[in-house]
């Protein structure tokens, strides 16, 4: 069972969850668009960004050093430094802060490496308390079409190649995913996600996400959550700054 | 936490090691900053190389994977107590992958200069939760034996001061708001260190050592000690027996 901080503050956060080629990162875009048309200051962060780890990072997936447990550990340290330098400070401030993967990514994907889900449940127990996490279901061979047909070049890790999978790295990608997949599916209960099917239109997909957010939160919208003062009188429009 | 035979795991069993096939031995090295841990293992594999026994020795920021991180994210001053307890968790991992699991295999003595009680102690010196990083760190194996070098406040003060003549931003907790000044807060902030790593001592088994003895006394101490676990039977003898 996957214990967070409990949101204490004004702020609100939404997280999108979801296999490679689910569509998730669309919907959170027309989803923070959509905030910010309505004069909602909102943040945004992405899973695996931090800079203070960045170097780390690149240095040792190019060096391929990474253990499934390192790679789980330096994921959790890239989180934290999000969570402590960006996402709590947004949402005491009172920002919608919406996330491109949070803690769940790490649950599918480092037990799909071969890590103990317990251990790395634990290792997540300083993460906020997602206000709605969406989980965007789609059929293994939809999201490989979606994936393998766009773009060139499947990377190392992404393609789970250190688990010796298969030397095909294609194939690996394939097995590697649906694994990931099968770990999401496990804990869609456990950890209460707002189900989206991403095999529906993307804008049917959007009108839903939408409809649970007012449902969820439409209050905090109006009155609770901080929002972008009049244009002219603070400078121009903006959001906070995207990490 | 459930006492454990050397060389298993303490909560949580890394993936793809067998500790069946772990052979060498483990001697963790425990203290505070300054404390003179360093000395005394350079010195101990010193006389262990000397007794024919292989050796690695390794340490706290030491990792391939994250030294160069860690070191420009301490200059930086901008490690939160979260990230810093996990980049350090990474730390540890890396090398005991890499290095001290390997060495084990191999049948080498592993002098490993801080263990994972330093990062926890640090964690909680900064107000993290301890059931959450005593499971984090749960994936380290369990030592032969850890020595924890025992110190004063005011011993550390002393040693500073007259060894490196400054308080260090980290080593003084200045990332947390704490004290008025780096002696203020490094009073604090080792005071909660040495408490943290105090209540560790029973339920982790630590031997203590008395680190306001003179460190040759320390060092004999260690050797005497350790000389019982890996079977050094008397420690003048053996180097004898081959004298030229």
């Amino acid at each position: 069972m996957a214990q967070f901080s409990p949101n204490r503050y004004k702020g609100k956060l939404i997280v999108v969850e979801g296999i490679d080629g689910s569509g998730k990162s669309t919907q959170l875009a027309l989803l923070s668009q959509w905030l910010r048309s309505k004069d909602v200051a909102v943040a945004f962060s992405e899973w695996n960004s931090s800079e203070l780890v960045r170097g780390t990072t690149r240095r040792a997936k190019k060096k391929q050093m990474f253990t499934p447990t390192t790679f789980s550990l330096i994921h959790a340290t890239d989180f934290a430094d999000r969570m402590e330098r960006y996402l709590l400070p947004m949402l005491k401030a009172g920002a919608i802060v919406c996330a491109d993967r949070y803690a769940y990514t790490a649950f599918a994907r480092d037990v799909a490496r071969g890590v103990s889900r317990r251990w790395v449940r634990n290792l997540y127990r300083f993460a906020m308390k997602p206000s709605l996490a969406f989980y965007f279901r789609v059929p293994l061979d939809v999201a490989l079409n979606r994936i393998l047909g766009g773009r060139a070049a499947l990377k190392y890790y992404e393609a789970g190649m250190d688990l010796g999978l298969s030397s095909d790295i294609e194939e690996s990608f394939r097995l590697f995913q649906s694994r990931i997949l099968d770990e999401y599916e496990a804990m869609a209960k456990e950890v209460g996600f707002h189900i989206i099917d991403a095999t529906q239109s993307i804008e049917a997909q959007q009108r839903q996400m939408r409809k649970i957010v007012l449902q969820q939160m439409g209050n905090s919208l109006k009155n609770g959550v901080l929002h972008v003062p009049q244009r002219g009188e603070y400078g121009p429009k903006s959001t906070a700054r995207v990490l | 936490m459930a006492r454990r035979a050397p060389l298993e795991f303490y909560d949580e069993p890394l993936p793809g090691v067998d500790c069946s096939e772990l052979q060498g031995k483990l001697i963790a090295i425990e203290g505070p900053d300054s404390v003179g841990r360093s000395t005394q293992v350079a010195q101990l594999r010193f006389w262990l190389e000397q007794q024919g026994h292989a050796v690695i020795d390794t340490g706290m920021a030491r990792s391939e994977l994250t030294k160069k991180g860690i070191q420009q994210a301490k200059q930086g001053h901008t490690l939160g107590p979260t990230t810093m307890t996990l980049f350090y968790t990474t730390d540890f991992a890396d090398r005991l992958e890499n290095e001290v699991i390997p060495a084990l295999r191999a049948g080498f003595v592993v002098l490993t200069d801080r263990y994972i009680f330093s990062i926890m102690a640090r964690a909680i010196a900064r107000g993290q939760d301890r059931k959450w990083i005593e499971q984090v760190a749960g994936i380290a194996l369990v030592p032969h034996r850890i020595y924890y070098l025992r110190a004063e406040i005011d011993d550390l003060i002393a040693r500073v001061v007259v060894g490196r003549g400054a308080f260090e931003y980290w080593e003084s907790g200045m990332d947390i708001p704490i004290g008025r000044d780096r002696y203020d807060s490094f009073v604090r902030y080792q005071g909660r260190v040495i408490k943290a790593l105090d209540e560790m001592a029973e339920p982790y088994n630590f031997t203590r050592i008395d680190a306001s003895k003179p460190p040759d006394q320390i060092f004999r101490q260690l050797q005497k000690s350790i000389g019982r676990i890996i079977g050094v039977k008397n420690t003048t003898d053996a180097g004898e027996v081959l004298t030229f």
